[in-house]
């Protein structure tokens, strides 16, 4: 288990002072002039060593991004935005970081957006997180009132502007190019790519888009070096990591752990065990709604790292928002909710998706009741198959995942329902 | 869901003072040109106050920023957290129906909505205090089942605990949000099984908690004096640091403007045109074609039926008269077939030169030969 002094976010559950005060306490905005002083290309140099990949859910080298910022500016200003519009079903672990640990970000986006040649921040909040945009705020207005921002920013010599932003309930706009869209006052519509943000983002600058998570780990590494994130964590898949577990476990948290921990050491350690003991596992998604439910039973030993749950479950780690459904649960009409979801929050600009979704949705609608023929499970396989990897974003990709996860782990169980509403034995099979 | 304007809507809207300051220290958060940056944040404050967003807020925030109406309208019809319809005058209740708190028990919640409030969300319930509805992840998965009201989060709700919120809130009892099970924030409800050494129980409540408490009402609709108003980016000298150390980002293209000040602003130039200009002269014209044989206008390219008809009746009917246009005869025909600079940029006396002597123009070749206008002839 992860030793509480390798713990990067100390103030998660906001019990210790949440001022600026405090944060210095714990360690923030230690020598941060003295960081930038080392430069930009020891800073993004480090931050490749470390290992870390972004934790918005790709799980793309962080490093590596960074290092796509043009390193000469064309004239044009850079631009680092903080995607912190957190609204993938299960995950709930930024939050935790805007609201209690606000000091971690700021002082990461100072540094990141230094090694990308950016003066300019924007953090794009979702909408519904008032109250963390006034905590965040209030951090803000507190760290410019100590010259930790703005002109000359804790004392680096670096002119800084973090600015605010909040969108209003879009679940497209975690997507980045949508981000950027919604951040100009349009629809949250995602963009065509290439060109990359990296190219042509925000106003047509250069920009990089990042987890509030990937910016707000970034000072401690730099503090403690490269080598100390790399220890935790199997080979390429360094570091700790944000775990938010939900569902049917007897103690649901939020909790810092060393990635690849194994499923069981997590749910134990922090959860308090399965409700109703593992025998009583039914499914887990591991990553957030996004990636394919995994059967309890190859859980349990589960590896929770990105290489393991995509390479041996054929699942992934996504945000870590881990969901947890015992046998009590009814699959099929969790999977259904969220084809539900996904049709609500689809953008409308590619067909695939926006037809699809519904269609999906709909002939979901009839497996939850057993109300359908057993072939259309296979002609539902077919559809998801064909809205993913045909739309612009990823989103149509998202929602097909949850349902093949379905029918691949318990295609038994909808034959099992499709059979019985057709004999009229509802009851002993579907009440399982 | 109402996803475009509600059929009864308000005369004006106006910001409060305070919110109105508010709204424009938010716009200095934007480059030069990008104002329409701000167009969410703004909105959203302008549902604060009125409790939806109503067409004059639209409006209103659409020429405070420059923009076209139906950008402001799309923006606002796209995102979800914009009320387009009244809401209860105490507060709209967000239940999260996503799967985490689905399975937690959203749907017991939903019940309790629909016994309490209204059978169908976003109704008002019967003493208008409240509507509800049932809304996608809001982000607080290890505290399901929860719900949205107001500015806050109330969460790991039951069935008795959400009843009972109803109740106070209906009472005008203000209620501590967070979590409603005694839990702090998001740790384990048992106790801590991480960072035990920074439990110092200092303060009553979580950082979201704690600042709805400041202001003691949640579901309070928001003046903009709250909280004061703080813009540390613009420094004592009025400069944004930043934005005046990185270079210039490149021009925003030019904001559409609404399209009713397009149509005013395209009368008040068609007015002006009216007028005629100084160096128009008429030219000679003819009561009627000579010998009544009039020439086929037509065969001037450019030159359609009803543009022949409309030169007859100023008194043209032959290639010769077109051919002897003067620059300030040419602006007096202009000023009444109304096509500003159509004579000059299809060469119609060029064409009526050639056509004049029998020569032949392309286009009068080509009209000929496919019976262009054989309908009206």
């Amino acid at each position: 288990m992860l030793k509480d002094q390798d713990r990067i976010f100390t103030n998660l559950y906001g019990m210790h002072e949440r001022t600026l005060a405090g944060a210095k306490a714990r360690g923030h905005w230690d020598g941060t002039a003295g960081l930038i002083e080392k430069g930009r290309d020891w800073i993004i140099q480090t931050m490749k060593d470390s290992g870390l990949r972004g934790r918005g859910g790709a799980g793309f080298p962080t490093g590596l991004k960074w290092s796509f910022m043009p390193k000469e500016s064309d004239g044009r200003p850079a631009y680092l935005v903080i995607n912190a519009d957190e609204s993938e079903p299960g995950t709930c672990k930024d939050r935790e970081i805007m609201r209690h640990d606000p000091h971690t970000l700021i002082e990461g986006a100072l540094i990141a957006s230094f090694a990308m040649n950016a003066h300019t921040c924007y953090i794009y909040l979702r909408g519904e997180y008032i109250r963390e945009r006034e905590a965040l705020q209030a951090a803000i207005d507190e760290a410019y009132d100590q010259g930790l921002l703005g002109r000359n920013a804790a004392g680096s010599g670096w002119d800084f502007d973090v600015f605010l932003h909040h969108g209003a309930g879009a679940y497209i706009c975690g997507e980045e190019t949508a981000l950027i869209e919604s951040l100009e006052g349009k629809k949250g519509m995602p963009r065509m790519k290439p060109p990359f943000p990296a190219g042509a983002g925000l106003y047509g600058c250069p920009t990089t888009v990042n987890n509030v998570e990937s910016i707000a780990v970034v000072p401690t590494i730099l503090r403690r070096g490269a080598d100390w994130f790399a220890s935790f964590g199997r080979q390429n898949n360094a570091g700790t990591k944000l775990f938010a577990i939900s569902g049917h476990v007897n103690n649901p948290c939020v909790v810092e752990e060393a990635m690849s921990i194994s499923f069981e050491e997590l749910i134990e350690k922090h959860c308090g065990g399965i409700r109703g003991g593992w025998d009583n596992l039914l499914a887990v998604i591991p990553g957030g709604s996004s990636v394919p439910c995994v059967r309890g039973e190859n859980m349990r030993d589960a590896i929770m790292d990105f290489d393991y749950l995509r390479g041996e479950l054929g699942s992934g780690l996504g945000t870590a928002a881990v969901i947890v459904m015992d046998k009590q649960t009814d699959i099929i009409k969790a999977i259904w909710r969220l084809s539900k979801f996904y049709k609500h929050e689809s953008c409308g600009q590619c067909t695939p998706c926006r037809e699809g979704t519904g269609w999906m949705m709909r002939v979901m609608d009839r497996l939850v009741k057993g109300e359908a023929e057993l072939e259309e499970i296979d002609m539902l396989w077919d559809v998801t198959k064909q809205v993913e990897g045909h739309t612009i974003c990823a989103l149509g990709d998202a929602a097909a995942w949850p349902i093949q996860g379905l029918i691949k782990n318990f295609r038994e169980e909808i034959e099992d329902r499709i059979k019985a509403q057709k004999t009229g034995r509802m009851g002993a099979m579907a009440a399982e | 869901m109402l996803r475009r304007l509600h059929s009864e809507q308000p005369d004006s809207f106006a910001f409060t003072p305070a919110n109105q300051a508010w709204a424009e220290a938010q716009i200095t958060k934007y480059p030069e040109g990008r104002q329409a940056s701000a167009v969410i944040p703004l909105l959203w404050r302008a549902q604060e106050q009125e409790g939806w967003v109503t067409k004059p807020a639209i409006e209103h925030i659409a020429d405070m920023l420059g923009m076209a109406y139906i950008r402001v309208l799309e923006v606002c019809s796209f995102y979800f957290m914009f009320q387009m319809q009244p809401t209860g005058s105490v507060a709209n209740i967000q239940i999260c129906g996503t799967t985490s708190c689905m399975i937690c028990g959203a749907e017991d919640l939903v019940a309790v909505c629909k016994e309490k409030i209204a059978e169908k969300p976003h109704t008002l319930s019967a003493d208008g205090k409240f509507t509800w509805e049932e809304v996608e992840c809001l982000g607080a998965c290890t505290n399901a089942p929860m719900a949205q009201i107001g500015k806050d989060y109330y969460e790991d709700l039951t069935v008795e605990s959400f009843t009972k919120l109803l109740d106070d809130l209906a009472a005008g009892k203000v209620v501590a949000p967070g979590p409603q099970n005694g839990r702090y924030a998001a740790e384990p409800k048992s106790g801590l099984t991480s960072l035990t050494e920074f439990d110092s129980g200092k303060t009553q409540y979580n950082a979201s908690v704690q600042l709805a408490m400041d202001i003691k009402d949640g579901v309070k609709r928001i003046q903009g004096d709250e909280v004061p108003l703080l813009t540390p980016w613009v420094g004592k000298d009025g400069v944004v640091a930043g934005r005046a150390a990185a270079d210039a980002p490149p021009k925003a293209p030019e904001a559409p403007k609404p399209a009713v000040k397009q149509a005013a602003e395209a009368k008040a130039e068609a007015k002006k045109e009216d007028a005629p200009a100084a160096e128009e002269q008429e030219p000679e014209v003819l009561k009627e074609a000579r010998g009544g044989l009039p020439d086929d206008l037509k065969l001037l390219k450019g030159v359609g039926p009803k543009l022949e008809e409309k030169l007859n009746s100023l008194g043209f009917f032959h290639f010769d008269q077109i051919a002897e246009w003067t620059e300030a005869e040419v602006a007096w025909v202009d000023a009444r077939l109304k096509f500003k600079g159509r004579i000059e940029r299809d060469g119609w006396i060029e064409q009526a030169k050639r056509l004049q002597v029998g020569d032949e123009t392309e286009f009068a070749k080509r009209a000929k030969d496919e019976g262009l206008y054989e309908e009206e002839d």
